[in-house]
């Protein structure tokens, strides 16, 4: 969307819009990401990659809930030295800021990952120190202060490129973490993951999905999301992406002002339809022109008192 | 019914017992489910069946209605092993149907099906017996025994337009199910062609009705794990094949021939063979 009402920069990143597809939600090629794009993302991130490759947790990975989502795929992916031709690939038809997301068992292994995936071309990384359901890597990372602060040491020690921190909303503090990132130098934080959860069948009384325990996505969590992204611009002047069953440009508009800069978009991509960020654009600018405001950037934290 | 309120149902699992179950031969079992929304399931859509603490897997529907539905599974892993051992009364989960559905049309059709895809292109002929006015049908497989529902087909379409070919020779013409397509097209004009199969097989049908600009709809098999277009596993090029497809129009496969019948994504997300 042509339309500088809507430009933002986070991080260092010109978006012409301030919507993006969230992590883990169908970015393994080049062309499904160029595809969303098209409908209207400002911004794309892919699935996490590491430094060895993942094949992911048998089916069931993903269960309805009642206003969500909850999936336990299990991180699959090819890897990140194959993956490198598939973001030269994304890089070479993208109009859009490309941000690869990585994750690892270790500060040496995200900042492997992420130094090749900017290597490749990636204009960020996105640290998944999130992730609610594989062992010894995600949330297990991002909820320890230590190792959140040693990882993004690490990762910004050894690439120039802009680099973004996904952070868990499964801890005791959530704005204790937020700090440790912006303060090991995070250029900015994606606020929140899903919600850890789960799933059982009354008529076979089993956990539906094969690694029982997944993270909860959608309409269900956005209160939640919205929630950690207030509490933590409050104290922590990183900029943020605001993550967590976004479906609509209310609810859009709600976390710019709760303080996110931007908003990444998942699950509504198949509840609702790829289209959900062309109708988010549109229903944004509307809203700007009516009340008035000359750029999107004037709504960001606007709801916190003086 | 919005769009997001209508998927929050087809996709919420609903756990049902097997009601029927029939060996179509060595390999290959057809189950029937009791399930209000799979019932309403239409040719060429796939439902999300689930085998309790095993998997979860995509199957197209052979037949639907009466609250009922049914697919045929072909025993070649470990989860539809354990779905063969299950017995009528055994508890499975669906999702679904979810995809895209092949057009009913009228005037001179052919299908073309190879191994279990079948089963959705029988469901088809069903309902076009109705509408179309000549319905032919080319059924390939390795070997006699694997040539699927060759009773049902005859009964549908007339038994001299049912065409079979065995790799082996073992029954019908030995050759592969796109070798006497050539002879057909030059025989009879067909308004609509429709196939599924082998991906190998779905390419070549595809490369000889573009060359004599027939109108074609092909069910393409992937990879799937959500079903409903959010994971990635079974994107080719700009399509999700669960959401978009499965069932595509022969403009659609022209925008994603490098990949069509060349390449598809593994558990984890590389470049495999289809």
């Amino acid at each position: 969307m042509n339309n500088n009402l809507l430009n933002v920069n986070i991080a260092g990143l010109q978006l012409g819009n301030p919507t993006a597809l969230a992590s883990g939600i169908l970015g393994y090629t080049g062309d499904i990401m160029q595809a969303v794009a098209e409908n209207g993302a400002g911004a794309v991130v892919t699935k996490s990659v590491g430094v060895n490759p993942r094949m992911g947790y048998a089916n069931p990975t993903v269960v309805q809930a009642k206003s969500g989502l909850i999936n336990a795929m299990g991180l699959p992916n090819p890897g990140i030295n194959e993956y490198i031709e598939e973001i030269k690939y994304a890089k070479s038809i993208l109009q859009v800021p490309l941000i690869v997301s990585v994750y690892g068992y270790s500060a040496d292994e995200y900042a492997l990952a992420a130094k090749k995936a900017a290597a490749a071309g990636a204009d960020a990384v996105e640290l998944n120190v999130s992730c609610p359901h594989v062992k010894y890597t995600g949330s297990e990372i991002g909820g320890n202060p230590k190792l959140l602060r040693d990882v993004v040491c690490k990762v910004k020690a050894e690439m120039n490129k802009p680099v973004i921190v996904k952070l868990s909303p499964n801890v005791t503090d959530i704005v204790e973490l937020a700090d440790v990132a912006a303060k090991a130098g995070a250029d900015a934080l994606t606020v929140i993951n899903t919600v850890r959860a789960m799933a059982i069948d009354v008529e076979t009384t089993l956990p539906v999905l094969t690694n029982i325990r997944g993270g909860l996505s959608g309409p269900a969590i956005k209160p939640i999301a919205l929630r950690c992204v207030y509490d933590i611009s409050e104290c922590v002047k990183t900029p943020i992406m605001g993550c967590g069953g976004i479906t609509d440009w209310r609810d859009a508009v709600e976390f710019l002002l709760a303080g996110a800069s931007a908003v990444q978009i998942g699950t509504a991509i198949a509840m609702e339809a790829p289209s959900v960020f062309q109708d988010i654009n549109c229903g944004l600018t509307d809203y700007l022109k009516r009340k008035g405001y000359r750029s999107v950037n004037e709504l960001v934290g606007k709801s916190h008192r003086a | 019914m919005n769009l997001s309120a209508n998927l929050t149902a087809l996709n919420t699992l609903r756990t049902t017992p097997i009601v029927d179950i029939k060996a179509e031969n060595d390999t290959v079992k057809t189950f029937t489910m009791k399930d209000k929304l799979c019932a309403k399931a239409k040719p060429g859509q796939f439902i999300m069946l689930w085998i309790p603490g095993v998997d979860e897997i995509p199957l197209s529907v052979l037949n639907a209605g009466n609250g009922e539905v049914s697919v045929s599974v072909k025993a070649v892993g470990d989860a539809t092993r354990h779905l063969h051992d299950m017995k009528t009364g055994g508890i499975v989960g669906v999702r679904g149907p979810f995809g895209t559905c092949f057009t009913e049309s009228r005037g001179r059709v052919l299908l073309i099906g190879g191994g279990t895809g079948t089963a959705p292109l029988l469901f088809l002929a069903k309902r076009l017996a109705a509408k179309a006015d000549r319905l032919s049908f080319v059924i390939g497989a390795k070997t006699k025994n694997e040539l699927l529902f060759l009773n049902d087909l005859g009964s549908v379409c007339s038994e001299e337009s049912v065409l079979a070919t065995t790799e082996d020779g073992s029954y019908g013409l030995k050759c592969l199910a796109t070798e006497p397509l050539e002879k057909l097209f030059d025989k009879e004009k067909f308004n609509l062609i429709y196939t599924c199969g082998p991906e190998r097989m779905v390419r070549k049908v595809y490369d000889m009705t573009e060359k004599r600009k027939i109108a074609l709809e092909a069910s393409l098999e992937r990879l799937m794990r959500c079903g409903i277009g959010l994971c990635g596993s079974c994107v080719i090029g700009k399509y999700r094949v669960c959401r978009d497809g499965p069932v595509f129009t022969a403009a659609q496969l022209s925008e994603v021939k490098d990949e069509f019948g060349v390449s598809r994504l593994g558990f984890d997300g590389s470049r495999i063979q289809p």
